[in-house]
């Protein structure tokens, strides 16, 4: 076998697999059938979903302003901000949310799924509010743990439902998890000046040093007088200011709660512990945007799509792809014959290369971005087109079938590269100036017009070697 | 066999010049009519659950909250697609309550623009399209920086960018007047289009002029205007593929594609084609013309 047997054998590999992995289901699909039919075991290909931007999935894009005018450091009060939303959006229940920061002083908000658009705005817009309560009285403290063991004692008996839980007085306090043992004091965020980061000098460990202005100096000198040896805990709008109990998420099973060593006067205070840098960093921040709260007012942008807009959209431009590749197929072989054929199998690689590529990054598709790769399926072609004019032009010389596909090749080249470096330098210029929508579409396409130069170029080169023989010298009509 | 395309070149100017000075003219009288991204406001899709109400009802229903200009747009079976200023989103939940009280109906998207965050888009828009007209000339220099004679490197990129010039005011010319008649927004995907039509247009001029390059090499540097006629004739097989392959699936995507997408292929076919005509009829004529008037002054 010649190499180029084998780098044919490879690029066949590499599509089968590019195509599984782009639509597994058939695939998989048939494996079933097999394990079924054969009781074999065979594994399934992984089904590796596509990431849907939010106006094929549906959900709420907002962006806001944020009031920096009070702030100094810039970067420092956004990406505290940025934390609080994002705390504030995952406590709210939505999956995959993204909170970026835009430019200095936007932060864009994208909720999939959301439809309570009014709920989220009004979340989201809040200032936040930083608080520090101490442990209710040992009587209180006994209620509540008899109402916790009486609501438990209710769920566990057989058919029990909301109704005889709602029966048991002061139920409420069974949900609030370890916040129902504390009551606010008057101590807040806007008493606190700045938390920072201090290193211990000679373990090293790090610790959050809370600074306090005049009025907060009193009040927190008096809550560390009543609260000796007894928990502070700290609740950054209305919940633990960081994951406690290291499951990945926020809710009432968390608690941070420090624990008052002395009456503490003088307007600092030290709070120490066995914790990470990174941990302390987080309380720190959130402690400090709870001090300084930045404003963010409501939305200047928003955008919502319903969820069946989306889909209808998706499924209509998918199909409106396929109707274009059909007919590129069918003129590619209708008027360049074998090779055309053999063009409208790279194309079809090129599809299922780009499809996986979108998967494998992975790239967030939008609607612009869709667009962009259904025109660069157009554009792929292209490639082959000045190519196959060139062989054509060769062959009508007289020149050796051979020789035609090598000077082919060889004469398209310089054309093929200016034009397409032409259009990388205007996807290039709208990837960085322009907004997201365009930056979805330039980045699609300029993905489409790389991976079409290795279709149209590699791929379909070594299938006109391995497919056009000498055989082919006696079958001009073919080309 | 070779076709000879220069005969006509003052056709095609006169063509072209009628085309140009139509768009401008419709673009002075018309203006262009931008979508809520650039200028602000606020862009709600419903679709009734029963038939759709008359745009006039629509309007009524809408009175009592002061939305300034109301523009109700038919969409698809049931749907409509209204545009007003800017709302928050408690009075976006007022509309609606009240639209679904007159009509019952199902929100299918709502948008709002920020005036501040429009004036931004258009910036960013206009130097998007100055920096890549400034780019792709540069890349035609460059690229042809080798062929100085009988027409010098320059010339071919002063050229092309005339050709470029003339794709792009005529999609907008249309543009202008489908706005003007059929409520036509230019919209960030229809930016988006405009921006490729850059891009796609110069290939075809490229692949023109690296044809006339090599024939010059090939052939000497007499009768210029026989080898540019002659590289013309060699390309045009493949100018007609190209166009066509992409007309393929953007004609695809106009007719089968969505709301969305619909005027972004609009935009990219009209581009597209004018390109290629453009390419063929402009771009390559020109250079014959001024090595004409050059040699004439000689």
């Amino acid at each position: 076998m010649a190499q180029k047997h084998y780098i044919f054998i490879g690029v066949l590999i590499l599509a089968v697999l590019a195509g599984i992995f782009a639509y597994p289901t058939p695939f998989n699909n048939g494996i079933k059938f097999l394990n079924d039919k054969l009781s074999w075991t065979l594994p399934q290909f992984p089904d590796k979903p596509f990431i849907l931007g939010l106006d094929l999935q549906g959900g709420v894009s907002l962006v806001y302003q944020a009031d920096l005018s009070q702030t100094t450091d810039k970067a420092t009060a956004m990406s505290g901000l940025r934390d609080i939303i994002e705390r504030r959006v995952n406590m709210f229940g939505v999956s995959e949310p993204v909170v970026q920061i835009q430019g200095q002083d936007r932060l864009s908000v994208e909720l999939p799924g959301v439809t309570n658009v009014q709920q989220a705005i009004q979340m989201i817009g809040q200032t936040p509010y930083l608080e520090f309560g101490e442990q209710k009285s040992e009587e209180e403290i006994k209620y509540i743990q008899d109402v916790i063991k009486k609501v438990q004692d209710a769920q566990s008996k057989e058919g029990a439902t909301i109704k005889d839980i709602e029966k048991i007085k002061d139920w409420q306090l069974a949900l609030q998890g370890q916040a129902a043992f504390f009551k606010p004091t008057e101590l807040t965020g806007k008493y606190l000046t700045k938390a920072v980061i201090i290193f211990d000098q000679t373990t090293y460990k790090p610790q959050i040093q809370l600074q306090f202005n005049a009025d907060g100096d009193k009040i927190f000198a008096d809550v560390t007088g009543r609260n000796i040896k007894k928990p502070i805990a700290i609740f950054l709008d209305g919940a633990s200011i960081i994951d406690t109990n290291g499951d990945g998420k926020i809710d009432n099973q968390d608690l941070y709660a420090p624990i008052v060593e002395n009456k503490i006067t003088g307007g600092k205070a030290v709070i120490t512990g066995d914790m990470s840098n990174q941990v302390a960093t987080s309380i720190a921040s959130r402690l400090n945007s709870g001090a300084l709260p930045v404003k963010i007012g409501s939305p200047i942008s928003q955008e919502t799509v319903g969820p069946t807009l989306g889909s209808v959209s998706l499924q209509k431009s998918l199909v409106a792809g396929l109707y274009g590749l059909l007919m590129i197929a069918i003129f590619m072989v209708v008027f360049y014959r074998l090779p055309g054929l053999l063009a409208s199998i790279a194309l079809v690689i090129y599809v299922a290369l780009v499809l996986s590529i979108f998967k494998l990054i992975p790239v967030t598709l939008t609607l612009a971005g869709i667009g962009g790769f259904i025109l660069s399926i157009g554009m792929a072609v292209d490639a082959n087109i000045l190519i196959f004019a060139r062989m054509k032009e060769e062959i009508k010389l007289g020149k050796g079938l051979a020789t035609a596909i090598e000077e082919g090749f060889k004469r398209a080249w310089p054309s093929i590269r200016d034009s397409n470096s032409n259009s990388l330098i205007v996807c290039a210029i709208l990837f960085f100036v322009t907004t997201s929508f365009i930056k979805g579409f330039a980045f699609t396409l300029a993905l489409g017009i790389l991976v079409s130069l290795f279709s149209a170029i590699f791929i379909t080169r070594i299938l006109l070697m391995v497919f056009i023989g000498k055989w082919a010298e006696k079958a001009k009509w073919l080309l | 066999m070779q076709f000879n395309f220069t005969k006509f070149s003052k056709i095609y100017y006169i063509v072209s010049a009628i085309l140009i000075i139509a768009s401008i003219a419709s673009l002075f009288t018309y203006g262009l009519k931008f979508g809520i991204e650039f200028v602000g406001g606020s862009n709600m899709q419903v679709d009734f659950s029963q038939a759709r109400p008359s745009n006039e009802n629509i309007q009524d229903t809408l009175k009592a909250f002061n939305l300034g200009e109301i523009i109700v747009q038919p969409t698809g079976q049931n749907g409509a697609i209204m545009q007003f200023k800017g709302v928050d989103e408690a009075t976006h939940q007022q509309i609606l309550a009240e639209l679904n009280k007159a009509n019952p109906l199902t929100e299918k998207s709502f948008q709002y623009i920020g005036a501040s965050v429009g004036q931004e888009l258009r910036n960013k828009t206009e130097l998007a399209i100055f920096l890549a007209l400034v780019a792709i000339t540069l890349y035609i220099a460059f690229a042809f920086r080798k062929v100085s004679k009988p027409v010098s490197s320059w010339k071919y990129g002063v050229a092309s960018l005339l050709a470029l010039i003339h794709d792009i005011i005529v999609p907008l010319g249309i543009f202008s007047i489908l706005g003007h008649f059929y409520n036509v927004e230019i919209t960030i995907p229809i930016i988006a289009a405009l921006l490729t039509i850059l891009g796609f247009s110069v290939h075809d001029t490229i692949v023109i002029f690296d044809r006339i390059r090599e024939n010059i090499l090939r052939r000497g540097m007499g009768q210029f205007e026989d080898t540019v006629n002659l590289s013309l004739t060699q390309t045009l097989g493949r100018s007609i593929s190209t166009v066509l392959t992409v007309e393929f699936v953007l004609v695809s995507l106009y007719f089968f594609g969505g709301e969305t997408l619909k005027y972004f292929a609009l935009a990219l076919i009209i581009g597209i084609t004018s390109g290629a005509y453009s390419s063929i009829f402009i771009a390559s004529p020109l250079l014959v013309s001024w090595y004409k008037h050059s040699l004439n002054k000689q």
